[in-house]
């Protein structure tokens, strides 16, 4: 959810969810608890993400690609009743004749840009590039000079360096208070900061950790997995690390590991990282085995959450409603996300389809949907009418 | 000439499984089948003129790589989707 939309809401909540075979909405009546499912959208595309404008509460976009064909960007205007496709997805430079140029694998992360420039928004590629609209996602072009900066390219790194599907670049934030002080994490190559709106970026990633072996220095070794920065305080971010769980309190620098108070056996290595809308001392993650060869499962097949009300002090378990064992299912970065209802309503997509939803801040589990595609993301909004 | 559409491809040209287009080269003909269905192109060439890694282009018999593959006005060109996926 766009950290800007942080007022308490209440009535139908919408899902908005991104599977590797098409896109699904689903929608709640008032009291969360029953939810109906729409037909699949784009039926056998990989949907990487799905967002809906907070601004009109009409808008949403998502970012597609097939097995075979390029990547592209969907868009509907009425509340997902009717879609078009972008005349212009993000593209990189075209090198000239003889050099090599990248191209965009897919495109992987939607960010809706500031409150005060509607129809405008930013877009994280693999590999790793950054792009804007301003005209309701139908047209995109290069944002900033990172994607042909050589010390970006630089920190980039190689197909080698980043996901198994990829590297990306990811959690694009817009500051609340200021539509020209920006974030964006890259996986790999670290966390980065504008404060000049987008004209110069430079690394956040001192606090962090490496893979034991490699220098905390290079930028490149920097695995960001997600970043959220509080609506009620946007001077605290949170993030899930490759190498941990981070908070951060500007106009500090540096990262303060607070995943090292999470219970041994579980660890605090995972993906998503959700942040309360209302209270920047509450956080949850969604922790996965990260241990040896990096199974990506919940650690002993026994999925939770946990949550932290202190900042990252303390961490308890959540797991009421979810299964008790045998659950070899994890949660991608952008499957987990929050409602702005009161007590908070949360919600995690697995990669084996299903969603799981807590309308009490994760004290209890309920499914809501099953047999889903595996999923990539789960977007929450308060859809207008 | 005429462009054979895959399946995957035909939401973009209202389900017509060929196209007639004009061209001196293979580029020229794909910029043709952009005109009239727009989006088409990118989706099987990156913005680096290559063909995308799981798709393949035919003309006649003949896999051609090069968008620069001078045609002929009998051509025959089949857009493929490789035998790829999960």
């Amino acid at each position: 959810m766009p950290s800007s939309t942080n007022a308490i809401t209440s009535g139908t909540v919408t899902l908005f969810i991104g599977t590797r075979k098409g896109a699904f909405i689903l929608k709640s009546d008032r009291t969360r608890r029953t939810w109906k499912l729409s037909a699949p959208i784009y039926l056998g595309h990989i949907i990487h993400h799905m967002v809906c404008d907070p601004r009109d509460k009409r808008t949403i976009l998502m970012a597609a690609s097939t097995g075979h064909l390029g990547p592209t960007i969907f868009r509907s205007t009425d509340g997902g009743k009717t879609w078009k496709e972008s005349t212009a997805p993000p593209t990189f430079r075209k090198r000239p004749e003889g050099e090599k140029g990248r191209t965009v694998g897919h495109v992987f992360w939607l960010t809706p840009c500031h409150a005060n420039e509607p129809g405008s928004w930013y877009t994280g590629t693999s590999p790793q590039g950054l792009f804007r609209s301003d005209d309701g996602g139908a047209t995109w072009k290069p944002f900033s000079s990172i994607n042909d900066d050589p010390q970006y390219i630089e920190w980039m790194g190689s197909v080698q360096d980043g996901t198994p599907d990829g590297p990306k670049l990811h959690s694009i934030i817009v500051d609340p208070r200021d539509p020209k002080h920006l974030y964006f994490g890259m996986s790999g190559g670290g966390i980065h900061e504008s404060i000049d709106g987008g004209k110069t970026f430079a690394p956040l990633i001192k606090g962090m950790e490496t893979v034991e072996g490699f220098d905390a220095s290079v930028v490149t070794y920097h695995d960001p997995h997600c970043i959220r920065l509080c609506p009620s305080n946007p001077d605290r971010l949170y993030h899930q690390n490759h190498c941990g769980i981070y908070r951060i309190d500007r106009p500090s620098t540096e990262w303060v590991r607070i995943g090292k108070t999470m219970p041994k056996k579980v660890g605090d290595i995972g993906f998503p990282m959700v942040v309360h809308p209302r209270n920047a001392d509450t956080a949850w993650v969604f922790p996965m085995d990260g241990t040896t060869v990096w199974p990506r499962v919940s650690p002993e097949g026994k999925p939770a959450a946990y949550v932290t009300r202190n900042g990252g002090t303390k961490w308890i378990r959540q797991d009421k409603g979810l299964p008790r064992s045998n659950a070899w299912w994890t949660v991608k970065r952008q499957a987990m996300t929050h409602d702005t209802h009161n007590p908070v309503g949360l919600y995690v997509g697995t990669t084996q389809g299903e969603i799981w939803a807590s309308h009490n801040e994760g004290s209890t589990w309920t499914c809501i949907a099953k047999h889903l595609p595996e999923i990539y993301s789960v977007e929450a909004a308060a859809l207008g009418r | 000439m005429r462009i054979h559409i895959p399946g995957a491809l035909r939401s973009y040209t209202g389900q017509q499984t060929e196209v007639e287009v004009e061209g001196a080269t293979l580029a020229q003909a794909l910029d043709a089948l952009d005109q009239r269905f727009p989006g088409i192109r990118f989706r099987i060439i990156t913005e680096q003129d290559t063909v995308r890694p799981h798709i393949r282009i035919f003309v006649n018999d003949r896999q051609k790589f090069h968008l620069a593959e001078l045609l002929h006005d009998d051509d025959e060109i089949y857009i493929v989707c490789a035998l790829s996926g999960g």
